[in-house]
């Protein structure tokens, strides 16, 4: 078994300490949202946490084709540690957005039949399967080919999610560029607010990285355990 | 015409069940992760004695 590398313990002090500043941000630096108060602090981590979910799935589309192409199981360990990852925090996504959208929209989006909540359904349901589907493989190689096929096939419904309030009628904000003709409301934002969210965003991709390198090291240690059980059972 | 304006909203209750979510579910996976690392290492530990072992066991027969 490997030890845990210097530069990972680095990182997670690195990570703790970046994740408490921006705690601090959201709760203290940013101002209170004048129209919708306190519940609008939900937005910066709820944004971020949709970025590394988003990140996750196309860490795992490069990692699928490398395998692909290479052949070599460290990308397929890679590749699932992305999409669980970002299973994780698409789930935050989703959750936050709801308690945040039964304020903000005064109806359960289920009632608005909101597209981004739909598509970010979509999404996480389609990676839930691929984990499901995953377990139910024997065989290392077929599972990590059937996983990469899986991963590059199910990124199209991710920018589904971007997209999604940008071509249909949404109520979901449009943080980034042009929004459909359609869509209600703004997200005029402070420059305290500005910078707590892309502080956040750059929290969160740091966050990322480490909890991705952790669970890269998860699935090492995983696969050797399969092929030693393998070994010692034959 | 100041009493038109509208109070901010009393939304606090709904800021806390979104961090607890937030917080919740990330604490959730730390935990998940290690868990699942100090069961791996253990079974990791039990297959090396068992290798261990049977390899004991080979070179016995081989030499007897």
């Amino acid at each position: 078994m490997d030890t845990k590398p210097r530069l990972l313990t680095i990182l997670d002090i690195i990570t703790g300490v970046l994740f408490a500043i921006a705690v601090g941000m959201v709760f203290f630096y940013a101002p209170l949202e004048a129209t919708m108060g306190e519940v609008q602090r939900v937005f910066y981590f709820h944004v971020s946490s949709a970025w590394v979910g988003s990140l996750g799935f196309a860490v795992a589309l490069v990692a699928g084709i490398l395998y692909l192409v290479k052949g070599d199981r460290k990308w397929d360990v890679v590749e699932v540690a992305a999409v669980e990852i970002s299973l994780v925090f698409f789930f935050i996504t989703i959750a936050s957005g709801y308690i945040w959208s039964a304020l903000a929209w005064h109806m359960t989006v289920w009632q608005a039949m909101e597209p981004r909540l739909a598509t970010a359904a979509i999404v996480e349901l389609v990676y839930a399967a691929y984990m499901l589907l995953r377990q139910g493989i024997e065989d290392p190689d077929r599972r990590a080919r059937f996983g990469a096929i899986y991963v590059i096939l199910g990124f199209v419904t991710v920018p589904l999610t971007f997209l999604s309030i940008r071509l249909l009628r949404s109520i979901h904000p449009v943080l980034f560029g042009p929004g459909s003709p359609n869509a209600q409301g703004d997200m005029a934002m402070t420059s305290e607010m500005y910078t707590t969210f892309f502080f956040s965003l750059f929290v969160f991709s740091v966050l990322f990285v480490d909890l991705l390198w952790h669970r890269i090291r998860l699935g090492r240690l995983a696969s050797q355990v399969e092929q030693l059980r393998l070994k010692v059972t034959h | 015409m100041h009493f038109l304006q509208q109070a901010t909203p009393e939304t606090t209750q709904y800021m806390i069940a979104g961090y607890a979510v937030i917080f919740g579910v990330l604490a959730l996976y730390l935990v998940s992760l290690i868990v699942r690392s100090r069961n791996l290492k253990r079974d990791m530990e039990v297959l090396q004695e068992l290798e261990a072992a049977e390899a004991a066991s080979d070179s016995k027969k081989q030499a007897g």
